[in-house]
Order: structure tokens, then sequence, then C-alpha cells
């Protein structure tokens, strides 16, 4: 990997002025995933805060080619183009050594971009899905989707005298995506920018189908203050609610601040202190809802113990 | 009738559009705590660190939206947020 003073000499893939939120976790996530390869890339994009917001007509903050089309189908698109270019290059039409990567919200890699993301990892195009998880789907104001946290607050789940925010458990869409085989797939967070950089770099020489899925602090959905993002997304890490790994050629391994907590040199921190640094969980403070509060702490960690069993095969 | 499409051609165009007047807190460094570590740079949302030569040398304020972060990562506390109208 070339150093930080290196990478800031790089001209930028996505510039300034764009819409998204003062302290949004996702341009910064874009940044260090493109900063994986030094190739020629194409961006597809799911509908979603960060396409909305990179594309206000007539401004766009790409310097290089992006495609939206809609909402469930940033993996199609991508695919279609990765086609286009292999047929091309075998015609001897196109010299260059292109990349491909598709970014997309929670809502649009867990709920509605599922089935084509899913169709595209079958079909092995050359690739890499990037998942901005701000867990919930916030473009259109706040509502739950498959990756919200249980016990969170959203427009269509809010905290009230009877209903402590959402009420299931978000799907685990890492492992699921992993099920289907692939080269690569692996979790990250922008805290740790070298480890997501390094993950993104793999997923784009994968030869094949890739998979990362990012946590994304969301001040206005998560109601946090906009400096807070970054140490959040570490917190996140932190109480191994997000535990940073990735599955490679059938391998589960542990990485980055997860991968000392496992071996014991690093604390797990309580899941309290997770609750407590967002708004969307004010009310699991509650000791109403404490069985709440003990029931997330139960599920993080038989999660964490599972991921551990795996990492250990 | 000729089909008229609009079609913005020019890539980056976004650089045109001046979010800095959203911000309420500007960052100011203190450039004898900074040892250029770049920190800064790497989480900035909105590419509005600038740096020449691996060098901090301040803040794009035409498009800095004030979200803080830069003055809460860096190791060196070498970043202030200052309420914007005020010295
Ligand atoms: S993070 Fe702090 S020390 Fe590092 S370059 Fe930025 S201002 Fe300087
Ligand atoms: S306050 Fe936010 S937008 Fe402004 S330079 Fe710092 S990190 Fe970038």
């Amino acid at each position: 990997m070339i150093s930080i003073k290196e990478m800031a000499d790089v001209p930028v893939k996505l510039t300034e002025g764009h819409r998204l939120c003062a302290g949004c976790a996702e341009p910064i996530i874009a940044k260090q995933v493109l900063l994986g390869t030094d190739k020629p890339v194409v961006v597809s994009n799911a509908t979603g805060c960060f396409e909305v917001s990179t594309s206000g007509y007539p401004y766009n903050a790409w310097n290089v080619p992006w495609i939206h089309s809609a909402f469930e189908n940033a993996a199609a698109t991508i695919s279609g183009v990765e086609s286009a270019y292999r047929v091309l290059k075998r015609k001897g039409k196109v010299q260059d050594d292109i990349r491909f990567v598709a970014f997309a919200g929670d809502g649009a890699t867990y709920d509605i971009g599922f089935q084509a993301l899913s169709g595209a990892i079958e079909r092995g195009h050359q690739f890499l899905f990037v998942c901005l998880n701000n867990e919930a789907y916030m473009n259109t104001g706040i509502q739950r989707s498959g990756a919200t946290s249980k016990g969170a607050a959203t427009t269509t789940c809010p905290s009230g005298t009877c209903i402590p925010g959402k009420r299931e458990f978000p799907k685990d869409i890492t492992k699921i995506i992993a099920a289907h085989d692939l080269p690569y797939a692996a979790q990250a967070s922008p805290h740790n920018w070298k480890d997501l950089i390094e993950k993104s770099a793999k997923g784009f020489e994968a030869n094949g189908p890739a998979f990362i899925n990012v946590i994304s602090p969301c001040p206005r959905g998560w109601r946090h203050e906009s400096a807070m993002t970054i140490e959040i997304a570490k917190l996140a890490v932190e109480t191994c609610l997000w535990p940073l790994y990735e599955f490679q050629d059938g391998k589960w391994k542990i990485t980055g601040e997860s991968k000392r907590i496992a071996e014991g040199t690093k604390e797990k921190r309580p899941i309290q202190d997770w609750i407590k640094s967002q708004g969307r969980f004010k009310h699991l403070l509650d000791p109403k809802w404490k069985n709440l509060a003990d029931e997330f702490q139960e599920n993080v960690d038989k999660k964490w113990e599972e991921l551990i069993k795996l990492s250990k095969q | 009738m000729p089909a008229r499409i609009s079609v913005i051609m020019k890539p980056g165009t976004a650089k045109e559009y001046e979010t800095g007047s959203w911000r309420s807190m500007r960052p100011v460094v203190d450039k004898d705590k900074c040892i250029n570590c770049l920190v800064c740079w790497m989480y900035c949302p909105d590419n509005s660190v600038l740096v020449e030569k691996g060098e901090l040398k301040g803040f794009r304020y035409s498009h800095c939206k004030g979200c803080g972060i830069c003055a809460n990562q860096c190791p060196k506390k070498a970043i202030t947020m200052v309420e914007e109208g005020k010295e």
C-alpha cells in the first residue's frame, strides 16, 4: 500500500460540492474504497443518499464514469458494463485494464437490491460491491430496513410507550453473501482506513465478484454529532457489534482491532457504550427496556462467538 | 421537433456548488502542533483538507461543511472549531 502522503497526491475521483450531510461517513468510505485501485474504474450507484447527493443536476461530483439506473439494480447495471467490457477487450477495441465497483446503501443491498446482487455474484462477474450501511432508508426520511438494528427508533418503527423501536434483528447479509461461495467478502469500517483500503484492493483484484459491507454512521438518522462519525464507527468495532473480518477462498479471517479483541490483547467494550452514543437508542436507557438492552448484548456475544469459531476452522 | 436531452458532459462539476455556506463552525489549524500525519485529510468527507507535497496547508472554506471530524480525529489536537463570524 502507498503511504498516506502519496494517497493525498492521487487525483480525487469523488469531488467536494456533493450534498451529503455534514459528517456523513459515505464519502469517506467511497474515497477509501477508490484508493484501493490505481486502475481506471467505472462506478454504478443504486438509488439512495449517495446517488442523489453526488449527482444533483446540473452538477455531479464524479471524475470517473458513473451510472445510476434504479434502486434495485446497481449490481445488474455493473454486470452489464463489465460484460460489454469483456467483449470489447476480446475484440481488441479496449486496451485498458478496467475495474468495476457498485455503491449501494443498505436498502439497496439487504432489501431492494438483493436479487440483482445475488444474481450478479452467481454469474461470476468481476466487480466489487460496496454496501454503505447506515442501517435505514435515510434518503427518504429514516425508514427501517433489513439492516436496522433491533431497538433502533426510525420513523416507521418509532419508540413510544408500548414499542421500543424496531422489533427485529437485522439480517446478517455479509454471511448471506459469503454463502454464495464467492472469491471475496468482508466487513469493514472507515475508522480503520488501512484495513478498508486493503480489503478494497483485494476486492478489486479478486478476479470475480467481491463484496464489502461497511458500517456508515449517519449523524441525522442515528442522532449523533457530526464530529462523532469516525468515533462511532470505531465503537461499532470495539463493542464487536461490527467485527472486522474477511472471507476469502472459503476461509474466515478476523482483522484489525477485532483480531486483537479475539486474541485478548484489546478490551471488548459493552454494548451499553454503543447504546449511549446515539439518540436512536435513547429509550433503551430507560429501566423499562433493560431486558431489550440485555438481549442486544446477548445477541452481539452470540454472533461474535460464532465468528471466532468460524475463524478457527 | 428534434429531441432535446440535457446531459452533463463535464466531470466533477459539483465543485462549482459551494457547500461552505452550510457551515456554522470553521476548522482552524495550529501549525505549531501539526505533525502532517494527514489523518484529517483521510477522514474529511468533503475533500476540504488542503494538502501540498505531503503538508497540511489549510482548509477549502468554499466547501468545508464544518462537521468537525478533522478536529475530533487529529491526534495532536491541532485543529480547533471556531464559530463563524467570530475570530
Ligand atoms: S490530523 Fe492534526 S496533526 Fe495530522 S495533519 Fe491534520 S492537523 Fe496535522
Ligand atoms: S470540518 Fe469537516 S468538512 Fe471541514 S475540513 Fe474538517 S472534516 Fe472536512
